[in-house]
């Protein structure tokens, strides 16, 4: 059921049930907001959205005040700037002034606020905030100090995460949010998605940069330094430049990452091409053998690290694959390394993830070999943003170049890792070859494409029928894997991704993205996948060559020990 | 302790959110505070994360985090001592024993805690030291007091 109420003496639709906000922004009215989170249930803590109700004079927030059939409303009047002013200045009393040295500047919430709402002197002075900087996980910084309590963090990580491992603590002046017991991070559950990064409106939440080292290291001449990126990345960092979402520009990126002096440039796809022969190798072992089923992707360091926290009984059913990265940082240490006659340890390997986990995952322990690393620094794209910046790159002057060979070619199944389903697809493709000896005949599989939280299909593979199921958003995650517990579902193979959307929506991506950014970034990696030609992981042939020439075969003893691991259950607060 | 924490989580069989707070206090009625322990225990029996617990225990001013001295002070603010000086009376007291209400001092002897009016407003300003009331407490006296408990050690 629709009416009309009148917003600034206009009279527009709204509808049963919905909020002022929900009906103005339909009709492009802008209030400013910040405790707001789209699609999800309303706070109205941080009042920023007042509207004044015509009819009686009151401030009402537009973002929890359900529409009701004859509302006036005023969005701008003398009384809602004053009132929203004041908010800021509130906010602002007790905020450090130390913009200019802070990771958000230019792109705060608050800043804009303050700019917007023309704030000029400071009116109300409080104490300023003097809490302890927490820099003591491997991917995330949290600054309580720059925290203004909108508690869209805690939102994301309890609903979407499904992690919920910080909280507001104590109460009123004294209100901090952050883990229980104010322990810092690490000893937290938090699984250092970055989501948190995403929502915040200021500094508050950052990650952790590695840029001292990297810039050290690409003026040290007795390194070789060597990047690769994700499949994501080239579909996502022309928004850190200020260009629409969704186009790919791999060979732009190539460019600028060697004038930065970044002596070899990889794309991570080809780490995906090689994970897919693997995991499909692994997929199709399991089914024959009878061994743990459903088998659940592990290419997504924030999913790890959930299940080992959350299901360590479920760690047999993760693939024992390493990530794309990390299979990528190994190849790149041992086969390449051996190709171009160079000493993995004078090898300084790069990675720009779309992602603040693969932070946390490059570290891990069973990421390094006889004291080798996979891979020693990793960049979000933000950071890549910067860098380029900071080179004086202009990236809309510069000439397209290829990547490097070998190691140099991949799959558009490679490429398709970014988005949720993408993992999927590509297994399913190089499985399907595996069990028949053909290829398949129509190799997109519509139901596992999309941005829904979850999604099934079944796949015929001779007399055998495979269920699959695809996931995104950890919380998504947590509901299936209790059906699978509990017998309601059964499953040959999962694909989980911490991130709603996957990786093309990480945590490591541009913060602020225009609204259908994660859409066009989708669509650009399945139009590569569409216009391509070598659409499977195992006709890529350089994944032949080196499997010929270095690996043998997947699952066999070199593979086994470069691009396969293990878990284990952590200790950690729940 | 763990032995403790069972015990009360059995007298709520329905494990159910609601019922948080009352385990909670039932926990610091027996443990004396909410240890860490007893918070990821609650958390694990109600399945709720220990962040929120956690920041439902902060909220309320009831809940300790530490366990209590041997004494435990008790600082009356409620309005009669505030006019006469409980401000000045906590803050002798802080100072004395190196702790800030709420906290522990590190040799355990002494526990510190502000309340609201403990119903002694004649002997304002007051402290209660586990349970015995010294009233009309200046800067002064405050030290001889706290000497006196110390001295019994």
């Amino acid at each position: 059921m629709s009416f009309l109420i009148k917003v600034n003496n206009k009279e527009i639709e709204a509808r049963n049930g919905e909020t002022i906000l929900d009906a103005m922004e339909r009709q492009g009215i802008q209030v400013p907001t910040l405790c707001h989170l789209k699609d999800m249930l309303p706070s109205g803590s941080c009042r920023m959205c007042v509207v004044e109700n015509a009819k009686n004079n009151r401030l009402v927030t537009a973002c929890s005040t359900p529409v009701e059939e004859g509302m006036e409303i005023q969005t701008h009047s003398s009384g809602v700037i004053e009132s929203r002013k004041t908010i800021v200045e509130l906010l602002l009393s007790n905020h450090p002034d130390d913009c200019l040295y802070c990771v958000r500047n230019k792109n705060c919430e608050l800043q804009d606020l303050s700019e917007e709402l023309q704030i000029r002197e400071r009116r109300i002075k409080g104490v300023k905030n003097n809490i302890h900087l927490d820099r003591s996980g491997t991917s995330l910084v949290r600054d309580p100090d720059k925290c203004i309590l909108c508690g869209r963090c805690v939102r994301v990580c309890e609903e979407v995460m499904g992690v919920a491992c910080i909280d507001f603590i104590n109460r009123g002046s004294q209100s901090i949010i952050g883990p229980p017991f104010d322990r810092t991070l690490n000893t937290s559950s938090c699984v250092n998605c970055g989501q948190c990064i995403m929502v915040c409106p200021t500094g508050a939440l950052s990650e952790k940069s590695h840029f001292p080292e990297l810039i050290s290291m690409l003026n040290n001449p007795e390194k070789t330094v060597v990047v690769q990126y994700a499949p994501s990345i080239s579909v996502s960092l022309a928004e850190e430049f200020n260009m629409p979402a969704g186009g790919d520009i791999s060979s732009i990126m190539n460019a600028a990452l060697r004038k930065i002096g970044f002596q070899y440039v990889f794309d991570t796809s080809f780490g995906a091409d090689l994970t897919i022969m693997e995991e499909a190798a692994e997929l199709v072992n399991r089914i024959e053998n009878g061994d743990t089923l459903p088998m659940i992707t592990s290419c997504c360091p924030g999913w790890v690290k959930f299940a080992e926290q959350f299901y360590p009984d479920m760690l047999p059913n993760l693939s024992s694959c390493k990530s794309p990265q990390q299979m990528m940082g190994a190849v790149i240490k041992s086969y390449w390394a051996e190709q171009l006659n160079k000493n993995p340890e004078d090898i300084y390997s790069v990675a720009i993830m779309p992602c603040t986990a693969k932070k946390f995952e490059a570290q891990r322990e069973e990421m390094t070999s006889r004291g080798i690393t996979d891979v020693d620094a990793v960049l979000t794209t933000r950071e890549l943003g910067q860098l380029i910046r900071m080179y004086g790159i202009d990236i809309n002057n510069i000439s397209p170049e290829a990547t490097d060979s070998p190691l140099g070619f991949r799959s558009s199944a490679g490429k398709i890792f970014g988005a949720s389903g993408g993992v999927m697809e590509a297994a399913i493709r190089t499985a399907y070859n595996m069990i028949t000896g053909e290829e398949l005949l129509k190799f997109k599989v519509e139901e596992l494409r999309g941005l829904d939280g979850c999604k099934e299909a079944q796949l015929k593979v001779d007399d055998l029928t495979i269920n699959v199921a695809v996931v995104n958003g950890l919380a998504n995650a947590r509901k299936l894997l209790d059906k699978v517990n509990n017998g309601e579902k059964e499953y040959h193979f999962i694909e989980v991704m911490a991130c709603p959307g996957g990786c093309i929506n990480g945590g490591g991506q541009h913060i602020g993205a225009a609204e259908g950014a994660v859409e066009a970034r989708m669509k650009a990696l399945y139009d590569i996948d569409d216009k391509e030609t070598v659409k499977t992981s195992h006709k890529n042939p350089e994944v032949i060559k080196l499997y010929k020439g270095f690996l043998g075969k997947p699952l066999e003893h070199t593979s086994h020990e470069l691009l396969h691991t293990h878990y284990y259950k952590r200790d950690v607060i729940l | 302790m763990e032995k403790n924490i069972e015990a009360v989580l059995n007298k709520y069989p329905e494990g159910s959110v609601d019922n948080l707070i009352p385990i909670l206090q039932d926990i610091q009625e027996v443990d004396g505070f909410l240890s860490e322990e007893s918070v990821v225990k609650v958390g694990e029996y109600l399945n709720m994360p220990a962040s929120k617990i956690y920041g439902v225990a902060t909220f309320y001013n009831q809940f300790r985090f530490t366990p209590l001295g041997k004494y435990h002070i008790q600082v009356c603010c409620g309005t009669a001592c505030h006019v006469l000086g409980s401000a000045t009376v906590l803050e002798e007291i802080e100072k004395n024993l190196g702790v800030k209400s709420g906290q522990t001092a590190k040799d355990g002897i002494f526990s510190l805690e502000v309340v609201a009016c403990i119903g002694a407003c004649g002997l304002a300003p007051v402290i209660s030291i586990n349970g015995n009331f010294h009233a009309k407490v200046t800067s002064e006296s405050i030290k001889e007091i706290l000497d006196n408990y110390r001295n019994k050690e």
